[in-house]
């Protein structure tokens, strides 16, 4: 078979199963999971294969608009270095999380359209990281829009979940704006939409910085809605209303994943641009910076590592900002697919033996009752944190290197995020697993069934060891550049005294406490944001709303509409007077006109 | 020998009358009739112009020859109109036109 034929396939199949799930078995709950799971090992295997070749083509499938040499759109499959790292890590993570979800929805409602979404969740995922082009990398963009609103809302009937999934597609909606705007913004000054040329046309912005600069940052505006930057952030925590196994495919591998593969993808014009990529690095430090602080003071198992994904992705982009190597950001984000996949995948065997119990301070004393989900939870959180010889320890110290190298300021606003980071989790760990139960579930808890273990454990691997310089060569050694930059001995040791700091204190804050001792409101309540976003839109927006109606109602509907009428039933009312049904009446009205037209055409010139 | 104004003066009398026919009578036959004679008013201007207009010096029988053909089309008119009448009354039992008023609002 050809290998364009597999990329084809891989890319398709998952689509497939959706279709045959929701249109066929529908009732069959096992061959609805089954059919799914064979649609992403497939996947899986394939993708595997493509990476095991490492070619580099450009598969075309058919010119979807074409209108001569400036207006066309293909079809095609673009495989590079960048897209083979990608393949591999959305499909592997999802193939875990299929698996995983049997185990965890064995008794939820909507089984098989679950199963179904997961599925076209990972087509629209797929679409976006072989997409050749930006339009058709957009259509896949919106799929993922649609499908994460899918799976957020799968529980519908519960008003915070179907809110939860209007707000994480309405979000997406304002950064995909800027995004659609940036791209036609590029082909108008570029003629292409194809990412190739595209990345190697920055000699024609020579003149023009400005206008690229605003191009890249519209760009950029999609990737700070779909990987929840500041200011844009609000929808991800809400997106926990998902089932957790959504949340682990979203904050890994799928959705938030694809707003740094597009940085990364459009990297070598981007780095052209010192402006945007100035504006790029100080959005993501600011976001894992804020969403540090916002973390330390959630009380919900899901949300905490909400916020913690967003501060990952913040280190992402910041990566990207500094317009180093577009391998800076994808190491990172290789390395945190694995553990914070991991970490949600905990998380869920966690609110499974809590009976769906999601609040850290009715936890208690969980490491003795689940020691698998233990184990695991312990590889992702340390690698999270940062700490040596864990996955997270590599990438996230190169990043914070590269950018003492580069740009100092937002090198001390991410060293403020690193010790953050080990603070809130091992609030989150001490809190969860150790101490005494703090409720009845916490007492009676039990690890999860092996189909939920499994996947964790298999899991726990890649977590530990995906940034070992062996690993990381094998998978980025086409992409770019990771060599480490050449710092000061110092600079190592602030990364371990952040890491020691935020562990210590947690330690010394958070041992053996019945209830939270820290409570800064500012902190806990998100820095108002909700609430000022809320604002906004309940008073200005709705303001603007309540006058377009008044307009609507009065104006357009009242005068215009049923003005035009009422004036033409007025005429018609008056002139009916005259229809007197007498024969002579007419007669003489008509012998009447008649005279006057006569007397009209003699007398009047 | 009668003038053309003779003529003319009885035809816009007889004009008139049918005038008055159609105008104040209530019966359709006889509204009918009004317009027959104003019908025949007009006929007889016409052949009187025609007599008394001379072209050239010359006598032109052209709007005499009309008059023919206009009263044929007239006898035809009036067996419609009739028939129309005929049917009415079939249908309302009255030739009277204040009581045929359903089209009034």
């Amino acid at each position: 078979m050809q290998l364009s034929t597999i990329a084809w396939i891989t890319l398709v199949i998952p689509l497939i199963a959706a279709a045959l799930i929701l249109l066929v078995t529908r009732a069959n709950k096992p061959l609805a999971a089954g059919l799914a799971i064979l649609s992403v090992l497939i996947a899986f295997i394939g993708s595997w294969f493509i990476f095991w070749h490492g070619v580099n083509a450009d598969y075309l499938g058919f010119d979807w608009i074409n209108l001569g040499k400036t207006f066309s759109i293909p079809f095609s499959l673009l495989i590079d270095p960048l897209s083979r790292t990608m393949f591999v890590v959305v499909t592997t993570v999802a193939l875990l999380v299929f698996i995983y979800s049997i185990g965890y929805m064995r008794d939820e409602e909507g089984y098989s359209r679950y199963f179904a979404g997961l599925a076209l969740f990972l087509f629209s995922m797929l679409g976006i990281v072989l997409a050749n082009n930006l339009v058709m990398m957009y259509i896949f963009w919106e799929l993922v829009g649609v499908s994460s609103y899918i799976l957020i809302g799968h529980f519908y009937t519960k008003d915070s979940a179907a809110d939860a999934a209007k707000q994480a597609f309405i979000v997406n909606r304002v950064g995909d704006f800027g995004f659609l705007l940036g791209i036609l913004l590029f082909w108008i000054s570029t003629g292409t939409f194809l990412i190739s040329p595209l990345n190697s046309s920055a000699g024609l912005f020579v003149e023009h910085p400005g206008l690229l600069a605003l191009a890249c940052v519209l760009i950029f505006c999609g990737t700070v809605g779909k990987s929840s930057q500041f200011p844009l952030h609000v929808w991800l925590p809400n997106s926990m209303e998902g089932p957790t196994p959504v949340s682990s495919l979203l904050h890994a591998a799928t959705m938030v994943a694809a707003g740094v593969f597009l940085l990364a993808r459009i990297f070598p014009i981007l780095s052209t641009s010192p402006q945007a990529c100035e504006i790029v690095a100080w959005i993501g430090a600011i976001s894992a910076t804020g969403a540090g602080f916002i973390a330390i003071q959630q009380d919900d198992i899901k949300r905490i590592l909400a916020y913690s994904t967003i501060s990952q992705l913040g280190y992402m982009v910041a990566a990207a900002g500094l317009a180093v190597s577009a391998a800076l950001p994808m190491f990172h984000l290789f390395t945190h697919a694995f553990f914070k996949c991991l970490l949600f995948l905990t998380a869920g065997s966690v609110i499974v033996g809590m009976h769906h119990e999601q609040n850290i301070w009715k936890m208690g004393g969980l490491m003795k009752k689940m020691p698998f989900t233990f184990l695991a939870y312990c590889c992702g959180m340390l690698a999270l944190s940062g700490c040596p010889f864990f996955s997270g320890h590599y990438s996230k110290d190169l990043i914070m290197a590269c950018s003492w190298e580069h740009h100092r300021a937002i090198f001390w606003v991410l060293v403020i995020g690193a010790a953050l980071t080990p603070f809130y989790m091992t609030r989150q760990a001490l809190v969860v697993f150790f101490g005494k139960p703090r409720s009845e579930h916490s007492e009676k808890a039990h690890e999860s069934p092996w189909v939920m273990v499994v996947p964790m454990l298999l899991l726990a691997v890649p977590a530990v060891c995906a940034g070992y310089p062996v690993v990381k060569n094998f998978f980025f050694k086409d992409i770019g550049s990771l060599a480490e930059p050449e710092i000061p001995p110092y600079v190592d040791q602030v990364f371990l005294a952040a890491f020691l700091l935020g562990i210590l204190g947690a330690f010394a804050i958070y041992r053996n406490v019945a209830k939270d001792p820290l409570r800064i409101p500012f902190f806990a309540q998100r820095f108002y944001l909700d609430d000022l976003y809320d604002w906004i839109v309940r008073v200005i927006q709705g303001g603007f709303a309540r006058i377009c109606s008044f307009v609507d109602r009065w104006f357009i509907d009242g005068i215009l509409v049923r003005g035009s009428a009422t004036l033409v039933w007025s005429i018609g009312f008056a002139l009916r007077f005259l229809q007197l049904g007498n024969i002579q009446a007419y007669a003489f009205f008509f012998g009447a006109g008649v005279i006057g037209l006569i007397y009209l055409i003699l007398n009047v010139r | 020998m009668p003038t053309l104004a003779n003529y003319l003066l009885a035809s816009g009398i007889l004009f008139a009358i049918g005038l008055g026919g159609v105008m104040l009578r209530r019966s359709i036959i006889i509204i009918f009739m009004g317009l027959e004679i104003m019908l025949n008013a007009a006929n007889l201007s016409l052949v009187a112009f025609s007599r008394y207009g001379l072209v050239d010096g010359h006598q032109i029988f052209d709007a005499q020859v009309l008059v023919f053909f206009i009263i044929t089309v007239a006898a035809a008119e009036v067996a419609v109109g009739l028939a129309i009448i005929v049917s009415l009354y079939r249908a309302r039992q009255t030739t009277h036109v204040e009581d045929i008023d359903t089209l009034k609002f």
